[in-house]
């Protein structure tokens, strides 16, 4: 087995050919790349450096910041036995990235949580219903801008129950 | 009565019932006394085979990520137990070591060992209910207060170390919350043996019943290429015959340190997955020996004023311990700005920490990758062109938390 150095420099090599920044953070080679670029990304990835498992997708919301918006991705190598972040900025005006599907089963349920928590658009999956929140919830409670005591009761509170005019 | 929103049905099918004449659509759960854990199923019908299923989690979720972001990095951790409360200490272990190298703190001799010991507990307390849970639902009534009188043992023996039975709080950034109370280690070994005898009982009622394996045996198979596309980890991976487990791969803690196999199985059916986890606690317990015998004595926290609390007659007696311990519960340890993602082997697969900190007391972000959560999203793979009674023991076997599932 190679060292895990000897394989991020492999790896950079190759993932820096599509105009990216690739450094090592805290022992995971982190990618920044264009919205763009990403899809290809990951299918160079699975198909020809062995990231195999699809760990993971989040965001993170920098409000004041342009672009907004930072898509996160994990991957995972049983091969190498190293993991790999991808990481691409969106603007708020188009929060849109493209889906993982075509490649990983595991992005169809980790892009739904990610679109209803911070409202990010996936190209390519059709399939994006509220998961862990319900339908008709308004907002993306993960963004920062969403108060933490705003409430959307499903069935209405009984009179003299309310919990005040909150969020 | 006061004008609220509309009753609706939170979840919406990804089929409708009705596309198909010859096909019947129903809803289990969210709260089925055949399934447990919090969850709806839809599944199309045809007779008695489940020929589409669409799983909906969310019924408990609670906004963990969201209220992280509005507390100290210390005060988190309690929330963590929370995620998966059948190992609690090691979604402790996970945030605190995730925090402490983003920190560049190192944790005592101590405390590692005894982070590895009650990691192998937690999991080991974790395989247990899974394992007891699954076999009542099939009707093995003995197996399963065999299995659960002997976790009662555990929750109460650590209920003596950390002062609560199932929500612990125990990791503290930079160490732990408190050292072991006296004869504490010894009546680990007795359990360990209580434990020795009731699982070899479980081994002769159940592992060659015919019942058992005909509700077992080639029900629920995952194909080890689905397991991977689908992200599994941890014992559903295993089972499929993929011997990836991070103590292993990405060594952490004291594993690299420790002796111990990593058991396979060989079609990932859910006999696989039951036998995959009944060795691994045996490997468990082995490890938990051998951290015994590592143990030596030393501090539990580091002396780090950045993320320890000082020493309770120092915060009385000196200014400096007064004003550290006060900026540490007020504003929290400052952690540098930066992010960072941590795994820990979870009891159910890869459990990871996404850090992302602005060198604030209290974090930007704390993401968790939450091994249920992904092994809900590839579960209609082992249920569909099955039975429907088998969606008890298939659901049964991936071992879904709630509380880590929905967050």
């Amino acid at each position: 087995m190679k060292s895990s150095a000897e394989v991020f420099d492999r790896i950079a090599s190759r993932l820096s050919d599509r105009e990216g920044e690739v450094a090592v953070s805290h022992g995971i080679l982190v990618a920044n790349l264009a919205p763009g670029g990403v899809l290809a990304a990951a299918r160079l990835l699975r198909d020809e450096l062995g990231f195999d498992v699809f760990l993971d997708v989040t965001a993170v919301d920098w409000p004041g910041q342009d672009p907004r918006f930072e898509v996160v991705w994990h991957f995972y190598s049983t091969s190498h036995k190293v993991r790999v972040r991808v990481k691409t900025r969106v603007p708020e005006s188009n929060p849109s990235v493209p889906s993982l599907t075509p490649l990983y089963g595991s992005a169809a349920f980790m892009e739904r949580e990610c679109h209803e928590m911070y409202g990010i658009g996936f190209e390519g999956n059709a399939d994006l219903r509220p998961l862990l929140l319900y339908e008709g919830f308004v907002g993306h409670p993960l963004r920062k801008d969403y108060p933490k005591e705003r409430e959307q009761p499903l069935v209405a509170y009984r009179p003299g129950f309310e919990l005040g005019e909150r969020g | 009565m006061a004008a609220g929103p509309r009753i609706a049905n939170p979840v919406r099918s990804a089929f409708a019932p009705g596309e198909r004449d010859d096909t019947v659509v129903v809803s289990i759960g969210p709260s089925h006394p055949a399934t447990h854990g919090t969850i709806q199923i839809f599944a199309e019908l045809s007779g008695e085979r489940v020929i589409r299923a669409d799983v909906h989690c969310g019924y408990l979720h609670r906004g963990f990520e969201k209220e992280c972001e509005a507390h100290t990095w210390h005060n988190c951790i309690p929330y963590m137990d929370r995620l998966n409360y059948c190992s609690p200490l090691i979604n402790d272990f996970a945030y605190c070591d995730a925090v402490e190298r983003l920190m560049g703190v190192e944790i005592t001799r101590r405390a590692v060992v005894l982070r590895t010991l009650l990691s192998e507990y937690s999991r080991l307390c974790d395989h247990i209910t899974c394992i007891a849970a699954s076999l009542m639902e099939l009707g093995a009534m003995t197996a399963f207060l065999y299995m659960v009188m002997i976790r009662d043992y555990m929750y109460e023996h650590i209920a003596a170390l950390t002062g609560a039975r199932v929500t612990h709080s125990y990791g503290r950034i930079g160490g732990l919350a408190r050292d072991l109370p006296p004869g504490w280690l010894e009546r680990l070994e007795e359990i360990l043996v209580q434990y020795d005898d009731f699982v070899g009982r479980v081994h002769g009622l159940v592992d060659r019943n015919r019942i058992f394996i005909d509700r077992m045996r080639d029900v629920g198979v995952l194909s080890q290429a689905d397991a991977l596309s689908y992200g599994y980890t941890g014992p559903m991976l295993r089972s499929t015959g993929l011997a990836l487990d991070l103590r292993k791969d990405t060594p952490y803690l004291a594993y690299p340190e420790l002796d111990f196999e990593v058991p396979v199985g060989i079609k990932g059916d859910n006999y696989d997955r039951y036998y995959v986890r009944m060795r691994e606690m045996d490997e468990s317990v082995h490890m938990i020996r051998q951290c015994v015998e590592m143990l030596e004595p030393g501090p539990i926290n580091v002396d780090d004023r950045r993320c320890s609390f000082p020493e309770k007659p120092l915060v009385y007696g000196e200014i400096e311990s007064l004003i550290n311990h006060f900026k540490l519960v007020m504003e929290g340890p400052k952690v540098p700005a930066g992010e960072i993602y941590v795994a820990h082997e979870g009891a159910n697969g890869e459990l990871g920490f996404y850090l992302v900190s602005t060198g604030e007391g209290t974090p930007y972000k704390v993401h968790c990758r939450a091994p249920s959560f992904v092994h809900m999203g590839g579960a209609h793979k082992m249920l569909e062109g099955y039975q429907l009674a088998d969606l008890v023991p298939t659901f049964g076997s991936i071992n879904m938390i709630g509380g880590e599932c929905d967050r």
